[in-house]
């Protein structure tokens, strides 16, 4: 038997304004176990509003979401939520809990004991390497990449199979952002898991996912593997974004020929 | 040192004590009740509106009358509960001033709840729900904590208001630290006031701290300030409760209107029942129609009202009998409409009277109220509070035609002040004021017996009606306080150097009447 994909959205149709205008209109995609899928499109695209129906943050006015197979209007929120570790934009630690309580969160909603959910704070620490000792201070007390760091340690505290990104690195300066984005993505690997990441980052995207979804005016344009759709694609609005990275590294690599021809912004002193 | 100071100082615990229990259980109750409003309110934007709307309605009605509305609320609930399962509320003392406290409250408690909830961010309400909270943990983990620090700061409002508040409920019979400054007014034993203002003002301020300490726990995090501040106020609390719990058996409640004379009647009554080993709670400054009904309901057991007065208001008569007759229809009337008892007359009058300045009066060739009405048109009238209102006057006016050219309405004290000093030409006195004599005012005859007789009676509520103990107690003052003893009594306080306290005016009573000797 053909297993179920792992997450299918079926023509789902959204409207925040009463059908004035479509955050998704008859979108519809299937994502099987493994992957690390990236949402790309400009905003009001769609892609955040198609990751935020997946453990039910938004409820599609038409079309169907399933989840292992079962759609997910049928399940309970919260217990399907933490089954699926989510990570926000603004990272959304609480403020008034400790790192450590806040990454223990999810586990003591499913009743876990004092003991294992300790012994996992611990060792979620060590994963996103972050001193145990972090464990102990507030959010406020951290950096904003340590922060993230303590996020992702709290999105995946309960072992979920699927983590859902909701531009997890927008707020972090270029370095951070890049050795974060790295790490998790190794993280990935050893945990065998399914990432959907929304970005609007193409770099971003190419650089972690294996399959980059586009979105556009709620509706999906392109779907397919980073090095196909760097090679082209039949829609100009399509081809343009991906070609974004290309013609920046192109723009990178003719400064670096044109070497020590460069005009000096500054004139030399002496 | 002053005895009007250590006179206040021994009566300062039992006043603070019973201020922070009314005050302490409006919080509590004004918190419980606006805490799931308020967390509602969060959620549904119309019932935000209305609850809102009618918090902020209830903090524009004055205190005072806040207060004044409870009690006939109550009464008819008690009314109504008399009927369906046979016992009474209390329309009197802790309850209408608890209720009304905890209204009162409400409003700031309820909006910075709303404000706090509604401001926390969207991202940690965002992030609840991926982390997979219910919405009942959403609320409890991280809407309420973080809310908190802008629920205390409503909370700390609430508890300075009320706690000042809390002193008007002297007025429904609750002893407060108002009782301080209420009765201070009305003998002008202004240490009496400052003692109650002050009081008060440290009360509100040790809160507000310790709240506030609470407030910072809550906002840094931290455990020291907040358990300190906890401390505090449960200490506090207990402290006040504890003379409370010392006693269960109630004892006997003993009721005075807001003038000096029944102060002075009120102690001394109170003070022969402790003589007699028994525990007495003063239930001071009520109104003319609240004393009488709550000693109808049985929260006060006795106090001393006027035959006139209670033939006027009470029963609603407005003919005139000779007085003895009176007294006699009025006790038989008492009896089986009440079951209130008349226990006797106290030996002197204290009646509606009309003065003047003896020196203007003989001027004008003043003697009776029928001489002075052609005059009344050019003439001031200053009253008591009550007075305007009063079936008296209005019998009065209708046997005279009395036509003030002005009428205004003064506390006691005060109006003895405006005819002193010419703000009024005449008074509504009171025959046994001993500022009759002093302020050399003369009380113009009611030549056509327009208002009845108003002999001081002791009444006795239903339920104490067989109680030996306070018959025992009370019987000997009646006939026992002719008025020129009263007068004496009454001017030791109303005088303006030289006050004596309400207990040594009482003793001076006991002892004129030959009663002392206990």
């Amino acid at each position: 038997m053909a297993s179920a994909p792992l997450i299918e959205l079926i023509n789902v149709t959204k409207s925040f304004d009463g059908e004035r205008s479509h955050a998704l209109r008859d979108a519809s995609l299937r994502i099987d176990t493994g992957g690390f899928i990236a949402l790309v499109g400009t905003s009001g695209s769609g892609k955040t509003t198609a990751l935020k129906m997946i453990n039910r943050l938004i409820e599609p006015d038409r079309g169907e979401v399933r989840f292992e197979g079962e759609a997910v209007a049928s399940l309970d929120a919260p217990t399907l939520r933490r089954r699926i570790g989510y990570s926000l934009q603004g990272i959304g630690l609480f403020p008034h809990m400790t790192i450590g309580e806040n990454i223990a969160i999810t586990p003591q909603l499913l009743g876990w004991t004092k003991g294992d959910t300790a012994a996992r704070v611990a060792e979620l620490l060590d994963l996103v390497e972050l001193p145990r000792s972090y464990a102990a201070r507030l959010p406020r007390a951290l950096s904003g990449g340590q922060r993230q760091r303590a996020g992702v340690a709290r999105a995946i505290a309960a072992r979920p199979r699927v983590m859902l990104m909701d531009e997890p690195f927008g707020a972090l300066d270029p370095v951070t952002r890049d050795t974060l984005a790295t790490s998790y993505r190794t993280l990935h690997e050893r945990l065998g898991m399914t990432t959907v990441m929304v970005t609007h980052d193409v770099q971003e995207a190419v650089l972690l996912a294996n399959r980059i979804v586009v979105m556009s005016a709620g509706r999906i344009v392109a779907d397919d593997t980073p090095g196909a759709l760097l090679s082209g694609h039949a829609s100009a609005e399509v081809s343009a974004l991906m070609a974004m990275p290309r013609r920046q590294a192109e723009r990178i690599s003719e400064i670096l020929q044109a070497g020590g021809r460069e005009i000096p912004r500054h004139p030399p002193h002496g | 040192m002053d005895e009007r100071f250590t006179d206040a100082l021994s009566q300062l615990a039992d006043y603070t004590s019973q201020h922070v229990l009314l005050s302490a259980a409006a919080l509590a109750l004004g918190v419980a009740i606006s805490l799931p409003v308020a967390v509602l309110a969060s959620r549904r934007p119309r019932l935000r509106f209305t609850a809102l709307a009618v918090a902020s309605l209830v903090q524009t009605i004055p205190g005072l009358a806040l207060l004044a509305l409870f009690y006939p609320l109550l009464l008819g609930l008690s009314a109504l509960t008399v009927k369906l399962i046979g016992t009474s509320v209390p329309a009197l003392g802790f309850l209408p001033s608890v209720l009304a406290l905890t209204v009162y409250s409400m409003l700031p408690i309820l909006r910075n709840g709303v404000t706090g909830l509604l401001g926390v961010d969207a991202a940690y309400l965002e992030a609840a729900d991926g982390v997979g909270m219910t919405s009942r943990q959403k609320l409890l983990r991280v809407e309420l904590p973080l809310a908190a620090p802008v629920f205390m700061a409503g909370i700390r409002t609430a508890a300075v208001w009320t706690i000042g508040m809390a002193t008007l409920s002297t007025t429904v019979g609750q002893t407060s630290l108002g009782n301080f400054i209420f009765s201070g007014l009305q003998t002008e034993n202004w240490i009496a006031v400052l003692i109650g203002c002050a009081a008060a003002v440290a009360l509100a301020l040790v809160a507000d701290w310790a709240l506030g300490l609470i407030e910072a726990g809550a906002v840094g995090r931290r455990m020291a300030p907040t358990v300190t501040g906890s401390a505090v106020l449960a200490i506090g609390i207990a402290a006040a409760a504890m003379p409370m719990s010392g006693s269960h058996s109630r004892g006997y409640v003993i009721g005075a209107k807001n003038f000096s004379e029944q102060f002075i009647l009120a102690e001394l009554m109170a003070e022969r029942l402790e003589a007699a080993g028994q525990r007495v709670e003063r239930k001071q400054g009520l109104g003319s129609a609240i004393i009488f009904r709550s000693l109808a309901g049985g929260d006060i057991d006795a106090y001393v009202d006027y035959s006139g007065t209670l033939w006027a208001n009470v029963l609603a008569r407005s003919d005139v009998m000779p007085r003895e007759a009176m007294l006699e229809a009025l006790t038989a009337a008492l009896r089986e409409r009440y079951g209130v008892t008349v226990l006797g007359a106290l030996g002197f009058e204290n009646a509606y009277a009309l003065a003047m300045r003896a020196a203007r009066a003989a001027e004008a060739g003043i003697a009776t109220i029928a001489e002075l009405a052609p005059l009344t048109p050019g003439l001031k009238l200053g009253s008591d509070l009550e007075f305007l209102g009063r079936p008296e006057w209005a019998a009065l006016k209708q046997a005279y035609g009395l036509r003030f050219a002005e009428e205004k309405s003064y506390n006691p004290t005060f109006m003895y002040r405006a005819i002193a000093d010419g703000s009024v030409d005449v008074i509504s006195a009171f025959s046994s004021d001993g500022r009759i004599a002093a302020d050399n005012l003369k009380v113009l005859a009611d030549v056509k017996h327009a208002i009845p007789a108003y002999d001081a009676v002791i009444l006795i509520s239903p339920r104490r009606r067989n109680d030996e103990t306070l018959r025992a107690a009370l019987a000997p003052l009646i006939g026992a306080i002719p008025v020129e003893l009263m007068r004496q009594a009454n001017y030791m306080l109303d005088r303006d150097t030289g006050k004596a306290t309400v207990r040594e005016a009482a003793r001076f009573l006991e002892a004129g009447a030959g009663l002392s000797g206990r």
